[in-house]
């Protein structure tokens, strides 16, 4: 059954919020956006911007209690995933929507073979034989890259490098031919050339399969090369949502041009790295305003009493700034003057 | 220390061990049993390795396991060592002994002599004329049975109440301990209170109503019932291992990673997270083995357990101290053999825990 329009998944007002002692803290609270068939989507934002806990509701993953989805609609391929009985969405898991960690160094089990493991997918989902599922285990690690997998197949977890982990990992998310795969800060743990290989691989993994991939990260240099679009997460918002060439050329909201701003630039010759200045706010205790008020730049005072506008400054480009429209302006303005630099910044991925 | 030697398996000091395309002019280095591959191993799974990717094909070399690892740390120390071979020797001979001793004597555990003149208790080496003799070499009880018989058989007894009893709490304390872990929350808090409530129990009080309500029918189904009895006792320090060993597992990223894979609840439990928790506890079993073995002596020794004409080595024990100012072998023999048997089972306990938690040995 695919979706009349295309999209393999559309998210609607996503709230997702942890009871503690603390209160309730919001960690994503009301999240829109929609993923097409085959394109790429980023999700970009600090530690604590809600970035994983939007990932894990789309699969139902969050601990219950503390963890709860207080409203919203997860549409993946025309059904709601989150209408449906348990044991469903179980089978979805893995087998149309795969996950790829952060940590490969944590996310294999340390007691199982990595033919156990890869194994384990397809018998369950594709109701595979021992036989059947070993040599499909086999082929997958070929595929990720893995030299003499039939000889590696039988290895422990701890025999691996890091990236070799993490192309185990692929392989495993890979092994069903999921139609939506989430890679959760895949390249986080892995050092600069491993991820170089790592991105690559998902890349040229995602254009032969076809499948639809969300990318979590905090690194700009990361999503600027993989992904049609980017959404921007603050405490637990959408601040910005724009296609991806778009958003790192005109950014049209403060706290995008900062994140930007950030990014060390290797041939800068002045050794000072710009920083946005304080901390993510405590999403338990949000003040009334702007999320970003106290720090942002261009803060006035309607920014730390009335919540911001999610402005429309294209019809794929959208800001959450009561300033959005001048920021983007202002953003348009630098970008002549620079005559295009932002091929530049792309090209540091 | 001279671990050089052991981990390299006779490096050839005139042939370079790669040839100029990173080729090993001959098949690596093969590994031995307790060996550390280590060195060889960093370069069958370093990235962007030339020698790895151009090497044939099945010429990688297989990795040291935990468990070898493990058993090469275990047959370092000596403590460990002696209480293994000492206890297989037991095992073996109290396994092996009694259809021997029978084919070579005639003497069985149950054996009374007809001559009313053999039954009593005769000295170790001792005919009943009083003059040497190798027919019995640890002496007879009061009723002129064979000692030696009688301590093997013991030792059947006492091991085999060990490890069915150690068996029944493994089960039980493995998975009961590693649902509450997993499912948290409620579930564990009513779970974790039962076992708290049997904890508070006096165990021999419990035992030993047991033992009253349902024993005596026959000594088999007697033994039956202490070997529940004492498992059912013994599981509920196991849950509280397991359950703390998988609550600190189950945040783990690999679990969540199960989970998002569609794997069921039962299947985390038990093929991702209890083969987690081995370490501890198969330590914790080792230890359990000679504690239940004490726990069966004791009940014995009250009377309680086995009863004649089978024997453990509890109730040999009862048997001989009530005689001990006349009759001293009656309790030394299975007294000893007792001793020597839980000694060397807390030392290969402890051994393997050592073993198994390299953190925990002192630097």
């Amino acid at each position: 059954m695919s979706s009349r329009n295309g999209n393999i998944l559309e998210v609607r007002d996503l709230r997702t919020y942890f009871q503690t002692e603390d209160g309730s803290v919001k960690a994503v609270d009301g999240i829109d956006f929609v993923l097409k068939r085959g394109e790429t989507l980023g999700i970009v934002g600090e530690s604590g911007s809600g970035k994983s806990v939007t990932n894990l509701s789309i699969i139902r993953l969050i601990p219950d209690p503390p963890g709860k989805i207080v409203s919203g609609e997860i549409i993946f391929d025309g059904q709601d995933i989150l209408l449906l009985p348990t044991e469903e969405v179980r089978k979805i898991r893995g087998k149309r929507i795969a996950m790829i960690f952060q940590d490969p160094m944590t996310s294999l089990n340390p007691f199982m073979r990595i033919s156990k493991q890869l194994m384990e997918l397809t018998e369950l989902h594709l109701g595979y034989t021992k036989d059947q599922a070993y040599e499909h285990a086999i082929k997958m690690l070929d595929m990720v890259g893995i030299p003499d997998a039939r000889a590696r197949v039988d290895s422990y977890p701890h025999e691996f490098s890091g990236g070799m982990r993490q192309r185990v990992m692929i392989a495993m998310a890979l092994s069903c031919q999921p139609e939506l795969l989430i890679a959760d800060e895949p390249t986080t743990a892995l050092d600069v050339t491993i991820q170089a290989q790592i991105l690559e691989l998902i890349k040229s993994l995602k254009q032969e399969t076809g499948t639809s991939v969300i990318l979590i990260t905090h690194d700009l240099g990361v999503v600027a090369g993989m992904t049609d679009h980017i959404i921007v997460m603050y405490a637990g918002k959408v601040f910005e949502q724009a296609r991806t060439r778009e958003l790192f050329a005109t950014p049209g909201n403060p706290y995008t041009k900062g994140l930007l701003r950030s990014v060390p630039d290797p041939t800068s010759e002045h050794g000072a790295l710009y920083q946005i200045p304080g901390l993510p706010p405590d999403v338990a205790h949000l003040p009334p305003g702007c999320p970003f008020a106290a720090r942002c730049e261009r803060a006035e005072d309607i920014c730390r009493k009335e919540f911001p506008p999610f402005v429309a400054l294209t019809p794929d480009h959208h800001s959450l700034c009561h300033f959005a429209e001048e920021v983007y302006a202002t953003s348009q303005r630098e970008l002549s003057a620079r005559g295009g630099r932002q091929e530049q910044v792309l090209d540091l991925e | 220390m001279n671990d050089e030697h052991d981990i390299l398996d006779e490096p050839s000091p005139v042939e370079p061990a790669l040839d100029n395309l990173g080729q090993p002019t001959k098949p690596p280095v093969r590994t031995r049993a307790g060996d550390i591959t280590r060195p060889t191993n960093e370069l069958a799974v370093g990235e962007g390795d030339v020698r790895t990717a151009e090497r044939g094909e099945g010429e990688y070399i297989v990795g040291t396991s935990l468990w070898r690892d493990a058993w090469k740390r275990l047959l370092k120390n000596k403590l460990a060592v002696f209480g293994l071979v000492v206890v297989v020797i037991i095992t073996v001979t109290c396994l092996l002994g009694p259809p021997i001793l029978k084919a070579i004597t005639g003497f069985d555990y149950a054996y009374i002599p007809s001559d009313s003149a053999l039954t009593k208790s005769f000295p170790p080496f001792t005919a009943p004329d009083g003059s040497f003799s190798w027919l019995h070499p640890m002496g007879t009880d009061n009723a002129g049975r064979d000692i030696l018989a009688r301590v093997l058989l013991g030792g059947r007894i006492s091991l085999m109440v060990g490890i069915i009893s150690t068996i029944v709490s493994l089960i039980i304390g493995v998975s009961y301990g590693a649902t509450a872990g997993y499912l948290g929350g409620k579930v564990d808090d009513v779970m974790m209170r039962i076992v708290d409530v049997l904890y508070s129990l006096p165990y021999i009080i419990l035992v030993v109503v047991l033992l009253a309500m349902f024993g005596g029918k026959s000594p088999l189904s007697q033994l039956v019932l202490l070997f529940i009895a004492l498992g059912a006792i013994s599981w509920l320090t196991m849950a509280r291992i397991v359950r703390g060993q998988v609550i600190s597992l189950k945040n783990q990223e690999f679990v969540t990673a199960a989970r998002a894979t569609g794997v069921s609840t039962g299947k985390i439990i038990f093929r991702h997270l209890v083969p987690n928790t081995l370490g501890p506890v198969i330590v914790y079993a080792t230890l359990t083995i000679p504690q239940v073995m004490l726990s069966e002596a004791f009940l014995s020794f009250l009377g309680f357990g086995v009863q004649a004409p089978l024997a453990s080595w509890g109730s040999l024990a009862n048997d001989g101290v009530q005689n001990i100012a006349i009759f001293p072998w009656q309790l030394i023999f299975p007294g000893v053999t007792m001793a020597l048997a839980l000694f060397s089972l807390n030392f290969l306990g402890d051994g393997l825990r050592d073993a198994l938690d390299p953190q925990m040995r002192k630097v």
